[in-house]
């Protein structure tokens, strides 16, 4: 047995003399790091870094029956679904470790953000990572469209809308964006050459380069409050601490990356697991039109701007505010530098993070139901509700039934189903006149469309008699205020006698 | 000694070395051949770029109304006045490998007996789908609640303009349109009605080598 050991060594050691990276390797792992940042809060850059590596390799794996054209893309995900043993899984696995690693590369972000660590002389970290959560986005957003399904036809659809609003050169922008005049064979190849070659290899060299400054120079410090970082003192400061409280990195803080790390692995699996690849959806055929496209979970709030942004303003803040942002994200370093890094004395800091977070939040939730969306079918699948039709003369309901045929249902709700697009109808005669409704209807407004020409005059009267039954919780009609005082005045003046 | 008090080692390592003379010898003449490989590769590199460049900037390069051509939508009496019906073509610039991918759906309004309009499928705001509803004559799109009347025109939600529309005409009891590229808001900025001199100058010359109307696909109804 030592034999064997000797073995072992004089085999390393062979290699060593001849590649010498064990010992720089060794001593990267063993480097002391300040005992404070050993914590739980900085686990998330190497959690991202473990997941960057599970998605290269069921990338890898998921890429060895992939077929990579417009017209197979779709069968092959079948096929890998369910002819290929496990294949299911792998796919899970990809789709849920993606989710993952934008969730991670997020909160790394912010925890990042919150504790000051973009402050010198760590500017360019920050920086690199910036373009590592965009690239990461990348990912994400290619990935979608090789699940070649109508979801990513329909997506690209979309993207392509977007580009083609750039001014001058938008059109020159979409034909080099899909490959071609249509979305096609060509676009689906391009979006695979970037999600398997171009975006993956630019994000495994800023990672490394991103840890390697983490090495160079040195892991953050937990922040104090009070403890203000300057140009002139940090680095001696931080070599002071380093060798007051150093401690190895491996083992005395790696422990705690290393569980993380596994208990995200685990959380992932159980993802896949659970919950099972997402999609394919329906076939990339475009002449499929009953569909309702949806992006992925990460760019739903996207999809909710969109649909909120009135229309002369969307062109403007489609390019600005990326711009914007991202230029923010940049300069942030370089503009605040220096000075305070514990969050409880950065409550514009803090402020920030939470409005962003809220915002993004309230915005996925609302691209998860589409609130703006009409219901394609609620005309014909969700009837008016009984109680609705009881103590209704025929006319009424009559008008009823033009509500339903006229897909009115699609966006205004009644009785809790229907689409949300417009208010619900339960109670409108308590909030609109008959003369109202019937101008509403007509005529339209306030985003609703006119439906003078789709109506005749009976179905119009029929409907108006209708809805102007639906009160809700007692309250009265709504009444025309001068109608009545006409209706008074009529009354309390005796009529002329000629009349 | 702490570890505080180590200085880092300077750069410089002190210069004792003697006879450096086979480095100053020819030093100069190294130093511009080493500048010359860097010209020689520079222009090697703008001669490989050039094609590189090409190559990728290919789509882009405008063809003008290259990959556009008339594509024949079916007998005049497939499509009944008053309605709107959704049609398939076959894009006519395709690859062997574009699959479902290369069909495309578009909306045919007849007006009246020689009156149409034919409404490409991608919503003016973002390009999803629209579906027609006859009944209350609207176009309605499935993801941010765009609307539009029977005539194409915007009716409510995010669309900034009114349904795109592909130039057609008829010839020989048969409706055709001008199709090719997927109608975005830069291909279609305004709503420029088809040009009419067209179909004087050259529609003869196109209908004679126009393809006759073949199944599009298997995936097309026809």
């Amino acid at each position: 047995m030592p034999d064997l050991k000797q073995r072992g060594i004089d085999l390393y050691n062979w290699f060593e003399r001849r590649l010498g990276l064990g010992t720089p390797a060794i001593e990267a792992a063993v480097h002391d790091v300040p005992a404070s940042t050993s914590s739980w809060w900085y686990v998330f850059g190497s959690a991202a870094t473990v997941i960057l590596v599970l998605q290269i390799m069921t990338g890898v794996l998921l890429a060895l029956v992939y077929a990579p054209t417009a017209s197979d893309a779709w069968n092959s995900l079948q096929f890998i679904d369910h002819n290929v043993k496990l294949g299911w899984f792998l796919r899970a696995m990809h789709a849920w470790g993606s989710d993952f690693m934008v969730a991670i590369v997020l909160i790394h972000m912010v925890q990042v953000f919150l504790f000051g660590a973009y402050k010198y002389p760590r500017e360019l970290t920050w920086i690199i990572g910036v373009f590592l959560l965009l690239l990461t986005l990348g990912m994400a957003f290619t990935g979608q469209v090789l699940r070649f399904d109508q979801d990513a036809y329909w997506g690209l659809g979309i993207g392509a809308s977007i580009v083609s609003r750039v001014p001058l050169i938008g059109g020159a922008l979409v034909d080099l964006m899909l490959g071609g005049p249509i979305i096609a064979g060509p676009t689906l190849s391009r979006f695979f050459t970037l999600h398997v070659f171009v975006i993956p290899g630019t994000l495994l060299v800023l990672v490394g380069l991103h840890l390697l400054m983490v090495l160079r120079l040195g892991i953050n410090e937990w922040p104090m409050p009070g403890r203000l970082v300057s140009k002139k003192t940090y680095v001696a400061e931080y070599h002071q601490l380093t060798v007051k409280t150093g401690i190895p990195f491996v083992p005395d803080a790696a422990w705690k990356d290393a569980i993380f790390a596994a208990a995200i692995m685990l959380a992932v699996m159980a993802c896949a697991i659970w919950f099972g690849p997402s999609g394919p959806s329906g076939q990339p055929d475009p002449t499929i039109i009953e569909t309702a496209p949806k992006p992925d979970f990460a760019f739903l709030w996207i999809y909710a701007v969109l649909a909120y942004l009135p229309p002369n303003l969307e062109t403007p803040v489609i390019f600005i505010a990326p711009v914007i942002a991202i230029g923010v994200l940049l300069l942030l370093p370089l503009l605040s530098g220096e000075g305070e890094k514990h969050w409880s004395r950065r409550p514009v800091a803090v402020l920030m993070v939470s409005v962003i977070a809220i915002t993004l939040g309230i915005f996925t939730r609302l691209g998860m139901y589409t609130p703006w969306s009409p219901i394609m079918n609620a005309w014909t699948s969700k009837p008016i509700p009984i109680g609705y039709l009881h103590n209704r003369t025929p006319l009424e309901r009559a008008g009823a039934v033009v509500l339903q045929n006229k897909q009115c249902r699609n966006c205004h709700a009644i009785g809790g189903t229907g689409g949300l697009r417009g208010p619900a109808l339960d109670g409108v005669a308590s909030r609109l006149t008959e003369d109202q409704i019937i101008r509403q209807v007509l005529q339209g407004g306030g985003n609703m469309p006119a439906y003078g020409n789709a109506l005749n005059p009976s179905e119009t009267t029929a409907l108006v008699r209708f809805l102007a039954t639906l009160t809700k919780n007692n309250l009265p009609r709504a009444v025309d205020a001068s109608r009545h005082m006409v209706l008074s005045e009529e009354q309390s003046t005796p009529p002329p006698d000629n009349h | 000694m702490t570890q505080s008090e180590q200085i880092p080692p300077s750069d410089q390592s002190p210069t004792t070395e003697p006879a450096s003379n086979h480095r100053s010898e020819g030093h100069s003449r190294r130093v511009f051949l080493f500048k010359l490989s860097l010209l020689i590769n520079g222009a090697v590199g703008v001669v490989l770029g050039i094609p590189i460049i090409g190559y990728l900037l290919g789509p882009a390069i405008q063809k003008g109304e290259g990959d556009k051509s008339w594509i024949n939508l079916g007998a005049l009496n497939t499509f009944p006045v008053g309605e709107t019906r959704l049609v398939n073509f076959r894009n006519p610039v395709t690859t062997s490998w574009d699959g479902q991918t290369g069909d495309i759906p578009c909306w045919v309004r007849r007006i009246s007996d020689n009156k149409f309009q034919v409404f490409a499928i991608n919503c003016a705001h973002l390009g999803c789908p629209v579906r027609w509803f006859a009944q209350s004559k609207l176009f309605m799109c499935p993801c941010h609640g765009g609307a539009y009347y029977a005539d194409g025109a915007r009716a409510s939600g995010p669309p900034e303009r009114g349904l795109f529309e592909y130039d057609h005409k008829i010839a020989e009891d048969a409706l055709l349109i001008h199709v090719g590229r997927m109608p975005t808001l830069a291909s279609q900025s305004h709503n420029t009605p088809p040009p009419l001199i067209q179909l004087e100058v050259n529609g003869t010359a196109k209908l004679a080598t126009m393809e006759q109307p073949k199944p599009r696909c298997s995936s097309c109804p026809t």
